[in-house]
């Protein structure tokens, strides 16, 4: 059972509101409730939205991923490029819930971000929309597989 | 003395601060005292110096003298070129 | 050697549009240079001390003449006139302005070349063995395997912003010739006792501030799991490297900080998770690779070089490799003239060098992490041939990894990191051992320098090192002795307190006096050194 003061920073970590989401790539209703830290997530509470630092380890949603519907991912500084594994990973283990991307989230980060997972992007600083869409369509072909079923150059050579 | 140096943004020359602009010649460079700041923030918002940055340099009838021998190598060129 | 198909192609457009939008958008204020620079960066583009600089990338060492004349050419139309050979098998330009660079770039694609991940916190070029295919004690060439690393490594979602750079070599042989141990990855292709191929990992060496020979993570993996094991290095680094300190954030310390079975556990663990999610390629793009890297038509000929001409001969005795085909050797063009500018090439002498190549090697060029060029498979039949035309050029210095054969990063007259200038002291010292003609009589000697703790020269892995530092405002060089970056690798000690550039080259050339006066048969400087220690050099230096 939490106390209080665990409760009011559960109550700070709203999150970002659904106003704050520039692009979505989802069809279902965006979830607008607060997000919890990995730390006060998810045995303790009902919360169906999580917010990932830099620092976390996703795996440790893995047991809650059918309950959440949305997982943000924090990006800091864009140049801490820890949550491409963390959404990765949390695709990878079947995770289909919102993957959204918050914080210093700059067009030139977005494509690679998409391929990791990441379905909605909320950037502390909106990105003009001209740019995004020309960099969320920049790669005609990729090298690797991620789940987002694109198929890789080397698969598409020998189908 | 403290002087402003820096490159240019489209062609990567290295620049010194001249008291109304940027010369490619580093005797040209003027003492910006304290106000070497101030002169950065605007030069880099304008976009008419790349990632400038203020140093110690003293002046005689030679010239400007940058204290750092990074910035004379700036200054000056490589100290040797393949001919 | 590998060709684009039109997939390849299509990348490196995009990149190159990429990368102008970027240019554009920086040049229009629309972002700052603090977002830019990483975006720069991962086209190779540094803002050094006199102007622009890119770095080119080079695949695993390898490229063909009509490349090297582009290189040539872009060292006229945006350059100055020359270019620099680096010791990642690359080549840098100097003088580079941002508004030309996305032209560049594209005049690079238009020969399918690129300054992709060159620079940044990424994987960077994969480099390889600079006899691959050629050399006749390697197990199978190297390079399909660095081709497809090297697909797997461009423009990765996941490892585009790591806690820093990545650098991974990919061997053949039991003679390391890419230095391998001291790479962030390093991988040599081995034959297990069933005859099967697989990759033996070694993860967490580098130079640098503090340079550590990388420890064996897997003994063997299966080709088939080359990428997926990659892969999952590259994650368990990703998530745990350090990211609080720009100095301790390469893989080496999150290996060191860990231990290697606990960095090994974390990887093997990773491994599985992966194996499920299909990130391998299929068997038969590795076939599809293979034939790009086939032996040329060889052809018989003479067996052995005709020494009645001395200065031939010795330009043959040292700068030549042994081929597996006994009718040909391979042949490095020396790009250390005595007092020259290690690794520097005029636009003129990339032409000849590609006509060379064109001519006397089935058009391939491999470029050493040494600095210097390879013609792999020369005829010894038309080695005095190519001899002459490479003299004439001042290409022909017979001084392969001999003391003239200074490898030397830019230093200070270039890098704007550098404490020190390391040009001017190679210049120096080679001018010095050539005029007191005591290059051949000291035979095999590794001599690295760098202009600062970043080591780009190397020097913890020169048999004898020298590193640059600021002491007060002023340069100042520190000696190192016994590094070796071979399979023997080892790292170099410091004899203690530094000298100033004067200093640094009587030093060194004391130092090869005791090697003279201690050396037994046979034994190369560094086989000397590590048979009597570091005092009698000491005692030389500093009484």
């Amino acid at each position: 059972m939490t106390d209080q003061s665990q409760n009011q920073s559960d109550m700070q970590d709203w999150g970002i509101s659904p106003d704050q989401v520039q692009f979505r790539f989802r069809d279902d209703e965006i979830a607008d409730v607060p997000a919890v830290t990995v730390d006060s997530c998810c045995d303790q509470t009902n919360a169906t939205a999580v917010r990932i630092e830099p620092g976390d380890d996703a795996r440790e949603l893995l047991p809650f991923l059918d309950r959440l519907q949305l997982v943000e991912v924090n990006f800091p500084a864009y140049t801490d490029g820890r949550g491409y594994s963390a959404a990765r990973v949390l695709r990878e283990a079947g995770y289909t819930g919102e993957l959204r991307a918050v914080g210093d989230v700059l067009v030139d980060q977005i494509g690679f971000m998409r391929r990791c997972g990441f379905d909605a992007f909320a950037p502390d600083k909106p990105i003009n929309e001209d740019d995004a869409r020309t960099a969320f369509a920049r790669w005609p072909e990729v090298y690797q597989k991620t789940t987002d079923g694109r198929v890789p150059i080397w698969n598409l050579r020998h189908e | 003395m403290k002087i402003l140096t820096g490159n240019d943004l489209k062609t990567g020359e290295v620049i010194w601060w001249d008291g109304t602009g940027w010369s490619r010649h580093v005797d040209d460079a003027v003492d910006v005292g304290e106000r070497g700041d101030v002169i950065l923030a605007r030069e880099d918002a304008e976009r008419r110096v790349n990632s400038g940055y203020s140093i110690e340099a003293s002046k005689d009838d030679s010239g400007v003298r940058p204290a750092h021998i990074k910035d004379r190598v700036r200054a000056l060129g490589p100290t040797s070129v393949l001919t | 050697m590998y060709l684009y198909d039109s997939y390849d192609q299509a990348m490196v457009d995009a990149r190159v549009e990429e990368f102008r939008d970027q240019a554009q958008r920086r040049l229009e204020g629309r972002i700052t240079e603090e977002q830019f620079r990483p975006l720069r960066l991962m086209n190779g583009l540094y803002l050094q001390l006199h102007a622009y600089m890119l770095r080119v990338a080079i695949p695993y060492g390898t490229l063909n003449s009509r490349q090297m004349h582009m290189l040539a050419d872009i060292a006229d139309k945006y350059d100055r006139g020359y270019g620099h050979f680096t010791t990642r098998q690359n080549i840098q330009y100097n003088w580079i302005k941002l508004e030309e660079t996305a032209d560049l770039l594209a005049d690079l694609a238009s020969v399918e070349m690129h300054a992709i991940q060159t620079s940044g916190n990424c994987i960077r070029n994969i480099s390889s063995d600079h006899f691959a295919g050629a050399a006749a004690d390697e197990l199978i060439d190297p390079r399909p395997y660095a081709e497809l690393l090297r697909q797997w490594s461009s423009f990765h979602p996941e490892f585009s912003f790591l806690p820093r750079k990545f650098k991974i070599a990919v061997i053949a042989s039991d003679t390391d010739r890419a230095a391998m141990r001291l790479h962030d990855i390093g991988i040599q292709i081995v034959k297990n006792d069933d005859g099967e191929l697989g990759a033996v990992f070694y993860v967490g060496g580098g130079m640098g501030r503090t340079p550590m020979i990388a420890p064996l993570i897997r003994e063997f993996v299966p080709l088939d799991q080359l990428v997926t094991y990659s892969e999952a290095c590259l994650r368990v680094y990703n998530r745990y490297g350090r990211r609080d300190n720009k100095y301790k954030a390469r893989i080496k310390i999150l290996v060191h900080e860990l231990g290697k079975e606990e960095y090994t556990r974390q990887v093997e663990e990773e491994f599985q998770n992966l194996l499920d999610q299909g990130v391998e390629p299929p068997l038969a793009e590795l076939e599809r690779l293979r034939p790009y890297f086939a032996d040329p038509e060889f052809t018989d000929g003479p067996k052995s070089v005709d020494r009645s001409d001395p200065e031939f001969a010795l330009w043959a005795a040292r700068n030549t490799h042994r081929h597996k085909h006994d009718s040909y050797v391979s042949a490095v063009i020396s790009l250390k003239p005595v007092a020259g500018i290690p690794g520097d090439a005029s636009s003129e002498q990339m032409h000849l060098m590609a006509d060379l190549a064109k001519e006397y090697s089935f058009d391939e060029m491999r470029v050493m992490h040494t600095q210097n060029i390879v013609l792999p498979h020369v005829k010894i039949a038309d080695l005095h041939a190519l001899w002459t035309r490479l003299e004439a050029a001042g290409l022909g210095a017979p001084n392969l990894d001999t003391i003239e054969d200074i490898i030397a990063c830019p230093g200070l007259d270039y890098c704007s990191l550098a404490n020190a200038r390391s040009i001017p002291l190679a210049q120096r010292l080679s001018q010095r051992f050539a005029e007191k003609g005591r290059t051949e009589e000291l035979g095999e000697l590794k001599l690295k320098i760098s202009g600062c703790i970043n080591a780009c020269g190397h020097h913890h892995a020169g048999h004898i090192g020298i590193l640059g530092v600021d002491k007060k405002g002023t340069e100042n060089y520190q000696l190192l002795l016994g590094g070796s970056e071979a399979e023997d690798t080892s790292m170099g000690k410091i004899t203690g307190r530094g000298f100033d550039e004067d200093g640094v080259i009587d030093a060194v050339e004391k130092v090869t006096d005791i090697y003279l006066d201690k050396r037994e048969d046979g034994e190369r400087f560094l086989d000397t050194y590590r048979r009597i220690g570091m005092d009698p050099f000491k005692e030389a230096l500093y009484d």
